[in-house]
């Protein structure tokens, strides 16, 4: 079973790379990777390549997270940022850089604590006797997205023109403010969240068929419930804290790799984390270059491929 | 083997189990009968421990199930149970695969063990060629023996089946019996089995429990329990009792 995959690992593996090298050549200015001058170099390091980098961890973490909750929910339809989670983050990264900006870890902390609060709240609305279905689930997602988003817009009149304007594109998820720093804390996320969420894989397959189900069977279903949770969480905190609400890509790659390789969390978790690496630094790369020199805020590209994919997964089911 | 003394379930403040108590053997058929309401899926649910009891106890070859892990629980326990959709697309061997997962790790892949075991327990349900089918093109009949086949896959010693055979036509209930049956009466393994069909219970249970309205109204070997007296006392229906001249059995024929 694990064999035939092998060739699957090794395309996608292969098609990260080369979306990576692609992306750090195009830009607002061309770059001959394997001969920069100087100033070129500099563009290279200081710019475009943690920028390419965070590109792909955001990608990989909303991906994950996305993946993982549509097993946990059992609802292809979750979303980080349709149910709230990727809100609640911008909240709480919103805090730290209003009220705490000269401590360092207060942005991933609070956008942490932010999406794990708004997790807990839509699935404690969504839940009833009967279950939980799709409509509930969406409804709560809507309604703790837009109450998140009414804070958020208080907020920002404590901002000043300038601050504004960056504090605005970064809400729509922007990839333009990267720096290294930025780059290590969301590695560190994804990394952390990829392989604990991969060890869950099995227990999700049994709750993907149903939470009864996956108890008869030997799932200690509240404990999995948690670790999904709060790694779903961390990722969403910290891509969120890093390039602000980047919409969709958790509904988009995990859908396209379903289609691929079958529904089994064991390849459908990983898989999705690199291609929503690929998926988000092509999408940025049609950012930077669509309208150059000025640049689109990459949620806005994603947005427009997920949002139909959206419409068309809810009239299917 | 599995021992209930004295459980009561409450669903907030209304009783569904009052003080039901009942024992299984090894190798032992019990069938739950009763009519609609009377707590029969309450019971199997409270005996595997998904549900939660109120007071009495419950034990699993002595140990109490309060202080098992729900692993430990599914090792000696399988459920066939009211499937319910799922909307990703599982396929037939991914879904029946799902009942092993309590042999080897929680992570990881099925060994080769776990696979001839699933496509065995398919064999058995008659479904040989479905492993790379996908469940919710699955007719309903056609789910209901992937759901015990998974069940059969755990190759536990105790199956609890909630009415297994609804959806079923007469050569899979038939043949859905035979391998209860043969469970029983080759590997040791017991069964409890909720069906509202009064000829199947008469036919393959070793022992019946007559639920009304959460409390075992009678209990005991088929003849015993499957009189026109309690029938009519439980189901509210006269019925004609006589016997199958295939099997000796008791054979119950509704006057409408």
């Amino acid at each position: 079973m694990q064999n035939r995959h092998i060739l699957s690992w090794f395309v996608l593996i292969v098609s990260l790379l080369l979306a990576l090298l692609l992306a750090v050549s195009l830009g607002s200015e061309r770059l001959p990777i394997f001969d920069l001058s100087d100033s070129q170099a500099a563009i290279f390091f200081d710019i475009r390549f943690p920028r390419v980098l965070l590109g792909a961890c955001v990608g990989a973490s909303l991906a994950t997270a996305g993946a993982s909750l549509q097993a946990l929910l059992r609802n292809p339809l979750a979303e980080p940022y349709l149910l709230g989670v990727s809100n609640g983050a911008a909240l709480g990264t919103m805090i730290a850089f209003v009220f705490f900006e000269q401590f360092v870890f207060a942005r991933p902390l609070l956008a942490f604590a932010g999406a794990g609060l708004a997790t807990f709240t839509v699935y404690q609305m969504a839940r009833s006797r009967a279950g939980m279905n799709v409509e509930r689930l969406v409804l709560s997602g809507v309604i703790v997205t837009t109450f998140l988003s009414s804070i958020i817009v208080l907020l920002t009149s404590l901002l000043d023109a300038a601050r504004l304007r960056g504090f605005t594109f970064w809400l729509l998820g922007d990839l333009s403010q990267s720096t290294m720093n930025g780059f290590y804390m969301t590695l560190a996320g994804v990394v952390i969240g990829t392989i604990v969420l991969t060890s869950q894989a099995r227990p999700l397959n049994l709750m993907m068929i149903g939470e009864r189900d996956a108890m008869d069977f030997g799932v200690e279903v509240g404990r999995v419930r948690m670790i999904v949770f709060g790694m779903a969480s961390l990722l969403v905190g910290t891509a969120v804290a890093a390039s602000g609400s980047v919409g969709y890509v958790g509904l988009i790659v995990p859908h396209l790799v379903r289609l691929a390789i079958g529904s089994d969390n064991r390849l459908v978790i990983p898989f999705s984390a690199i291609a929503g690496a690929i998926f988000v630094v092509l999408a940025d790369t049609v950012a930077r270059t669509a309208i150059a020199p000025r640049e689109l805020p990459v949620g806005a590209i994603t947005a427009l491929i997920g949002a139909p994919l959206f419409i068309y997964l809810l009239k299917r089911s | 083997m599995l021992e209930a003394k004295n459980i009561s379930v409450w669903f907030g403040n209304r009783s569904v189990i009052d003080n039901v108590s009942l024992e299984l053997e090894p190798g032992q058929i019990m069938v739950l009968l009763g009519p609609n309401g009377a707590g029969k899926t309450t019971l199997l649910r409270a005996l595997n421990g998904t549900v939660g009891i109120k007071g009495g106890t419950i034990e699993l070859d002595g140990k109490p199930l309060s202080k098992l892990s729900r692993r430990e629980i599914a090792r000696q326990i399988a459920v066939v149970a009211q499937e319910n959709e799922t909307k990703f697309p599982i396929t037939v061997i991914e879904f029946v695969l799902a009942g092993r997962f309590t042999h080897g790790a929680a992570f990881g892949w099925e060994s080769a063990d776990d696979i001839r075991a699933a496509e065995n327990a398919l064999k058995l349900c008659d479904l040989d060629e479905y492993g790379g089918r996908v469940m919710n093109e699955l007719s309903g009949g056609e789910r209901q023996r992937v759901v015990l086949a998974r069940a059969l896959a755990a190759e536990a010693k105790v199956l609890l089946l909630d009415e297994p055979t609804a959806n079923l036509d007469l050569a899979h209930q038939a043949l859905m019996f035979r391998l209860v049956r043969d469970r029983s009466r080759n590997a040791g393994a017991s069964a409890i089995v909720i069906t509202h069909d009064l000829n199947l219970a008469s036919e393959f249970a070793d022992h019946v429990v007559l639920l009304k309205d959460g409390k075992v109204y009678a209990s005991g070997p088929t003849n015993g329990v499957l009189t026109k007296e309690n029938i009519a006392e439980v189901y509210g229906v006269q019925v004609l009792l006589d016997s199958n001249p295939a099997s000796g059995k008791v054979r119950v024929t509704t006057v409408y």
